[in-house]
């Protein structure tokens, strides 16, 4: 009964705060809804048991993620009574994607209650969760059965990672920076003097 | 109705009056460490620190307190009002939830969850939003500017924090805290294999908690005091209760991974007849003395000088000694079970 209540007070807040990231005036409010959005759904992660996906949900996309959007969000200085005068015009576009996954969602959620032997087909089976933990079920199955898509899944992000620092990297002249290592390679010789000053003479 | 008692209100009770016995030393603790900082740096810069509320200074904190309470609470103008006074709360907050993770000894424990160690490491990653929101809210730029450099330096060495605990849950084979200090009752406390990790983990903890020498966030020479310089009085109050509290649980948490928690140094006789709470409090103290004493000796690190630390000096280093660690557990025949 307990965790019926509990899972009806985080759905709800997931769809209400869900609601006001697209409805919030303030930008920095919406993403601050979709943080809220993201912390209920850990809390269902972990109501479904899955405790090392809700730990990660909160690291990496509240912690690491969401904080970037932020900074960004409130870096930027857009105008966005402009930018929703084109809201009409991709309103269709948008209602159709909108459709498209409604419909997607349906039919996989309908395809679980269509065909009752559809979780017996999946390929691997899955750890005892009575036997061994969470994450060490989530270990074996990643490193050995997915170890080929895991690795790929690496190379990926190793790919999105170098695209992102080539497209923002550029060297501009006239900046000052330090380099450590001749900083560090400086003495006092090299860099002190004493110098005798004449009296009304100056250097 | 008697299931109503012995199923609900009953195990509530209990989990409630445990909170209170954690939230309460918890919360003294940081009264007190405020009046520990001072006192131990006033004595390295030859000064008296607090002496005048009572002997030897000691109601000191509950001086402050009270003066905190009775001020006016002020809201800039412009200032966006939830969101200024949420972020405070939320600092507060997580910096008390955290510690329901923490095994203070053998049992110990309010939640002893299988994934401790990143319940941790998530509450400490939510820390930046209360700073980043409070320097938003207000509508400063002072605090604005304070926000944004805490969000960077926090994102940045908490790289380098998850790191060292991937190295050190290596040598475990457990992601709960219970268990790290079990598998130090049986070898050795980590900080003997991992010295140089835990001297990254020591100094990243400072920049996590935005204490000196990487208190850039409220840099008083140039930022007056950063995101928080909008703050008065009782919201005031709860980010420096945060902060403080943060501080503590850093230092619980470097004990727990390093120093063998509640265990005691050498596992014989005089040694083990001390109650484990007494040791883990103990090194608890030693860590944040070390705090302290970072505070009180090294001036302020330049914000780029801090920047490179994290991404160039601790990350590459902290990545190679988890391969190495990785490559000694497995070739020595030490993974553990």
């Amino acid at each position: 009964m307990i965790q019926a209540l509990v899972f009806y007070v985080f759905a709800a807040i997931t769809v209400a705060s869900g609601v006001m990231v697209i409805s919030a005036r303030n930008p920095v409010h919406a993403v601050l809804f979709l943080i809220l959005a993201f912390f209920n759904s850990a809390g269902l992660f972990l109501l479904a048991g899955a405790e090392f996906l809700a730990m990660v949900l909160v690291v990496v996309y509240v912690g690491a993620v969401a904080v970037l959007f932020l900074f960004v969000v409130m870096m930027l200085d857009i105008n966005f009574v402009k930018l929703r005068e084109g809201f009409l015009q991709y309103l269709p576009i948008g209602a159709l994607i909108g459709l498209i996954l409604l419909v997607e969602l349906a039919l996989v959620y309908g395809s679980w209650s269509f065909a009752p032997e559809a979780p017996l087909s999946v390929a691997t089976r899955v750890p005892d969760l009575a036997v061994v933990t969470n994450t060490d079920a989530l270990g074996r199955l990643l490193f050995t059965d997915y170890f080929y898509l895991f690795q790929v899944a690496g190379l990926v992000l190793l790919v999105a990672m170098i695209g992102t620092i080539l497209l923002t990297l550029r060297s501009r002249p006239g900046v000052k920076k330090q380099n450590i290592a001749r900083q560090n390679a400086r003495t006092k010789e090299t860099s002190v003097e004493l110098r005798k000053v004449p009296t009304r003479g100056g250097i | 109705m008697a299931n109503l008692w012995t199923g609900y209100i009953w195990p509530t009770a209990i989990t409630v009056a445990e909170i209170i016995a954690i939230i309460v030393p918890v919360l003294v603790g940081v009264a007190y460490l405020t009046y520990a900082e001072r006192k131990v740096i006033g004595a390295m810069q030859l000064r008296k620190g607090p002496n005048t509320v009572g002997p030897f200074g000691l109601f000191q904190p509950l001086a402050d307190g009270a003066k905190l309470f009775f001020k006016e609470t002020i809201f800039p103008t412009n200032a966006n009002r939830g969101v200024f006074l949420v972020a405070p709360a939320l600092t507060f907050f997580l910096a008390m939830v955290a510690w329901a993770v923490v095994p203070f000894d053998e049992g110990w424990v309010l939640a002893n969850i299988n994934v401790g160690v990143l319940y941790l490491f998530a509450i400490s990653s939510l820390g930046v939003y209360g700073i980043i929101m409070a320097g938003w809210a207000s509508n400063s730029k002072y605090g604005f500017l304070g926000a944004l450099r805490s969000a960077a330096q926090m994102v940045s060495y908490e790289v380098s924090i998850g790191f060292v605990m991937i190295a050190v849950l290596l040598c475990v084979g457990s992601l709960n805290l219970t268990d790290i200090v079990h598998a130090q009752a049986k070898g050795v406390w980590f900080i003997i294999p991992h010295l140089p990790l835990f001297i990254i983990f020591f100094i990243s903890g400072l920049a996590e908690t935005n204490r000196s020498p990487f208190d850039l966030p409220e840099g008083e020479s140039e930022l007056v005091a950063g995101y928080m310089v909008e703050y008065s009085s009782m919201i005031f109050a709860m980010f420096f209760l945060g902060e403080y509290a943060n501080m503590i649980l850093m230092s619980a948490t470097i004990t727990t991974l390093f120093l063998g928690g509640w265990l005691s140094p050498l596992p014989f006789a005089p040694f083990t007849w001390v109650p484990g709470i007494i040791w883990f409090v103990l090194k608890v103290c030693v860590i944040l003395f070390g705090f302290l004493w970072v505070r009180a000796t090294m001036p302020r690190y330049r914000y780029d000088q801090l920047m490179r630390l994290g991404w160039k000096v601790f990350l590459p280093f902290s990545l190679v000694w988890l391969v190495l660690t990785a490559g000694v557990l497995e070739f020595g025949g030490l993974l553990p079970k």
